[in-house]
């Protein structure tokens, strides 16, 4: 199978550039992934990160044939050749296929994304219904790979400014949760042209993320309490 | 030329959830922390964790922490350590209550309780029938659980040094612990990391074995590092099996999904269990169910075209339960089985799983190792917490969810344990020797002037295939020997493998070189331990010694590098406050 890799190693490249490789992949090659695996270990210089194989860590998040996902969980043979691979777009390259995600975990750290509750802690744990749980569903199992976030032209243009879709789901994940205190404060901090407001509903991060989370909704959500807020 | 060094009252090495707990009761003490992290935090293992953590809350049914101390010292066939059971059980609700009131979305019972789900080994009145003891998160319990102490660790300020890798232990020569010295990925700078008290919370190294359900990056980092620093490695004999590998790619389906009403089947539709275990059936313990299944394949009632593999059956509870209860599952399912396991079975086989063994610790996480007579001797300045450490509460075969649980009880009692020794010890740093960080430039200038080795890829595969063949579910006598001989061969040429990059930037190719070196270590302590074991006891089975044998071998394996040698310890058979559970025969 044809791969095409983009590679850039700063102590040696003046500027990136596109390797051909071809190998045989053998029946247990499923996913792109185990490919991947294959070419490093014949030629150990391909850097990409990994760890959990089975798109729960978040590690391997890359540009696919044009497409943000996740290697792990992405079948090799459904692919078209040369299959084209890309660091994730819109953040600064540190190797290969590695970037340097400060930036994204900047903003996902500017939402405090932590429970914020006043009160002394019960003797046991917090009461919920379930209903008011189920709130938080396709909002928790964010796995922060950065597919979403690297797939907007919002955040591209305004990476330092613009909390971007997965900063913006966590913000929603803390807003929604019935034990957090801070609903206030959260959408004040909220409520700015840029941190919020640069969503234009694009919903490329819908499009790309590999839980099937939906961003764009948890972003509608937030201008919806922002705007019950004035009126 | 000396390391640079940066001193931290405390350094944690590891940023999962055994890591991310202990940093977390540092950090709201005010003490300086540092985690250092080979991913970021929330890459680590503890993510992929699915069914719950156990915890005697009672939310459904009648439950109480000595039921659970029961199930546990007998799941772990009587060679966990009875004081740091009844800690860990004793302590369970509490940890479980805090990591809501941190903010762990856990399901919800109608009245707005924790829900609970019955799990493997986990029964009431001392094994009557399955209690609800797995506190969860639909089947994401790892994942809700590891970001939320991430989350919690952000807002208590805690430093992180995120995909930097500590390659080797510094030591005094009293053998007091004084840090670590590390990579730092991204630069490919070397430093060395001072601290008063080292906490190892590294994870395990299930990738010694070829099929793993285990995460790339767990490789035995610390469990390398203590064996090169002379500290020996406590039961490594004793691997736990997973019952439900995805067939052919190693994904873990959990055990939750037996909890929720799941059964296996052979390749003639039989519930096959009820012949193995015939009150728990599918809820017996791992090692039991793992080697049901293993015999089931064996005598060719294996399903599946080449006959290899074991029906997961779910389909009968439905939709709607699958799809809240284990949706993660379902998605696992279609992705790694091709099959939707609402309407199809899931082919599954027993998978290296877990790591019952490790360093050598006391259930305060400090680090003990036998010296002048002592057999528990502290090595000052030294923890161990989670998955790297051996307590021992998991003993021979640990119980599902037991793992959770371990990483927030002890994560929190070596914190405690550390901010305690701090606050004794005052300020000072102790010199670091000399020499410092010799050892770990040597290993680099090693690798990186290598000349006609092997490649780091084709020697850890053979160290997987050796694994494999020689250590797995059935363990034979002339396999063990010959393995002992091949594993030290892997060994020898792990010693000379050679990479291509050489490179300062983000070199993976020497991470895993390095990494090598740790897993190496591991298999072979693994190896040796299991071939001096003349019993069948836990997840470790003898085809030549069938019967567990308490009268020659409750006691706990210490291999030491140095010499390649093994010697035992006794295992504490009596608890803290409690009277002691004798060893009878293990029936579910």
């Amino acid at each position: 199978m044809r791969f095409s890799i983009y590679r850039y190693n700063p102590e040696a490249d003046d500027r990136p550039r596109m390797q051909h490789y071809d190998i045989a992949l053998e029946p247990t090659d499923r996913m792109l992934l185990d490919a991947l695996v294959r070419i490093k270990a014949h030629d150990d210089t391909l850097a990409f990160r990994r760890s959990c194989r089975e798109g729960v860590c978040g590690s391997d998040g890359m540009n696919i044939n044009g497409k943000n996902g996740l290697a792990c969980i992405t079948r090799v043979a459904e692919l078209k050749e040369p299959v084209e691979i890309r660091p994730l777009p819109g953040l600064p390259v540190v190797r290969d296929l590695i970037v340097d995600m400060s930036q994204f975990f900047k903003q996902y750290q500017s939402v405090k994304p932590y429970l914020v509750n006043h009160e002394p802690p019960p003797e046991k744990e917090r009461l919920q219904s379930p209903a008011d749980r189920e709130e938080l569903n396709g909002l928790y199992e964010c796995i922060l790979c950065a597919c979403c976030t690297t797939a907007c032209p919002s955040f591209w243009w305004n990476p330092d400014k613009f909390v971007g879709p997965a900063g913006l789901l966590q913000a929603y994940r803390f807003i929604a949760d019935t034990r957090d205190q801070s609903t206030g404060e959260r959408l004040d901090d909220l409520e700015d042209p840029y941190r919020l407001f640069r969503c234009h509903s694009i919903m490329n991060c819908v499009d790309v993320c590999p839980k099937g989370l939906n961003p764009t909704r948890a972003i509608g959500k937030i201008k919806e309490l922002l705007v019950k807020r004035i009126v | 030329m000396a390391l640079p060094v940066r001193a931290f009252d405390a350094v944690i090495v590891g940023g999962g959830g055994s890591g991310l707990r202990a940093a977390l009761e540092l950090a709201r003490a005010g003490i300086r922390v540092a985690v250092l992290s080979k991913v970021f935090p929330t890459r680590s293992h503890t993510v992929a964790a699915q069914g719950g953590v156990a915890a005697s809350l009672g939310n459904i049914d009648d439950d109480n922490w000595h039921w659970h101390m029961y199930d546990t010292v007998k799941g772990s066939d009587y060679l966990g350590d009875q004081d740091a059971i009844e800690f860990m059980c004793r302590n369970a609700n509490e940890v479980v209550y805090e990591l809501e009131h941190f903010g762990m979305p856990f399901d919800r019972l109608d009245g707005g309780k924790i829900y609970q789900r019955p799990f493997g080994g986990h029964m009431r009145e001392y094994g009557k029938s399955p209690v609800p003891r797995a506190c969860a998160a639909a089947d994401r319990t790892g994942h809700a659980l590891l970001h939320t102490l991430y989350q919690a660790n952000l807002k208590s300020g805690t430093q992180f040094f995120v995909e930097w890798m500590a390659l080797d232990i510094i030591r005094d020569r009293d053998g007091t612990v004084l840090g670590v010295s590390a990579l730092e990925l991204e630069t490919g700078e070397v430093m060395i990391l001072q601290a008063k008290a080292t906490v190892f919370a590294t994870g395990g190294a299930g990738r010694i074995f070829s099929a793993s359900t285990n995460a790339f990056i767990n490789t035995g980092d610390g469990l390398g590092m203590a064996a090169r620093a002379g500290i020996p490695l406590q039961d490594m004999e004793f691997w736990q099996f997973h019952p439900t590998g995805v067939a052919g790619a190693g994904v873990l389906i959990t055990e939750g999904v037996r909890g929720e009403g799941g059964y296996l089947l052979n390749k003639n539709g039989e519930r096959f269990m009820e012949r193995y275990a015939p009150n728990a059936k599918d809820l017996a313990s791992r090692d039991i169910v793992s080697r049901a299944m293993a015999t089931e394949i064996k005598e060719g009632r294996g399903a599946g075209k080449d006959g290899d593999c074991i029906l997961l059956k779910l389909d009968h509870l439905g939709e709607e339960t699958i799809s809240r209860r284990l949706p993660g599952i379902r998605e696992i399912a279609k992705k790694f089985a091709n099959v939707d396991p609402v309407k199809d079975p899931i082919p599954v086989v027993p998978t290296c799983h877990y790591q019952m063994g490790g360093i050598p610790t006391n259930y305060h996480g400090q680090v003990v190792v036998p010296k002048s007579g002592n057999p528990e001797s502290v090595v000052p300045g030294f923890y161990a917490v989670g998955e790297c450490s051996c307590v021992s509460v998991h003993g021979a075969n640990r119980l599902g969810c037991n793992s959770l649980l371990d990483l927030l009880v002890f994560g929190k009692s070596a914190g405690k344990k550390a901010i305690e020794v701090l606050r004794e010890d005052g300020t000072a740093h102790r010199d670091l020797p000399k020499d410092a960080g010799e050892p770990t430039r040597s290993r680099l200038a090693r690798l990186d002037g290598q000349k006609n080795g092997e490649r780091v890829a084709e020697v850890g595969a053979e160290m997987r295939r050796v694994m494999q063949l020689h250590c797995g579910v059935f363990r034979f006598p002339d396999l063990l020997v010959d393995g002992v001989m091949k594993i030290k061969e892997v060994a020898g040429r792990a010693a000379k493998t050679e990479i291509q990059d050489k490179s300062r930037t983000f070199n993976t190719a020497r991470v895993e070189a390095l990494e090598l070196d740790n897993l190496v270590e591991t298999a072979v302590a693994s190896l040796v331990s299991a071939e001096a074991r003349k019993e069948s006891r836990g997840s470790h089975d003898r085809a030549d010694y069938p019967k567990r044998d308490d009268a020659n071998w409750i006691k706990h394996s210490l291999w030491y590098k140095e010499g390649n040698r093994i010697e035992y310890k006794p295992v504490h058979t009596k608890p803290l406050t409690v009277d002691g559970f004798e060893p009878k025969a293990r029936v579910y």
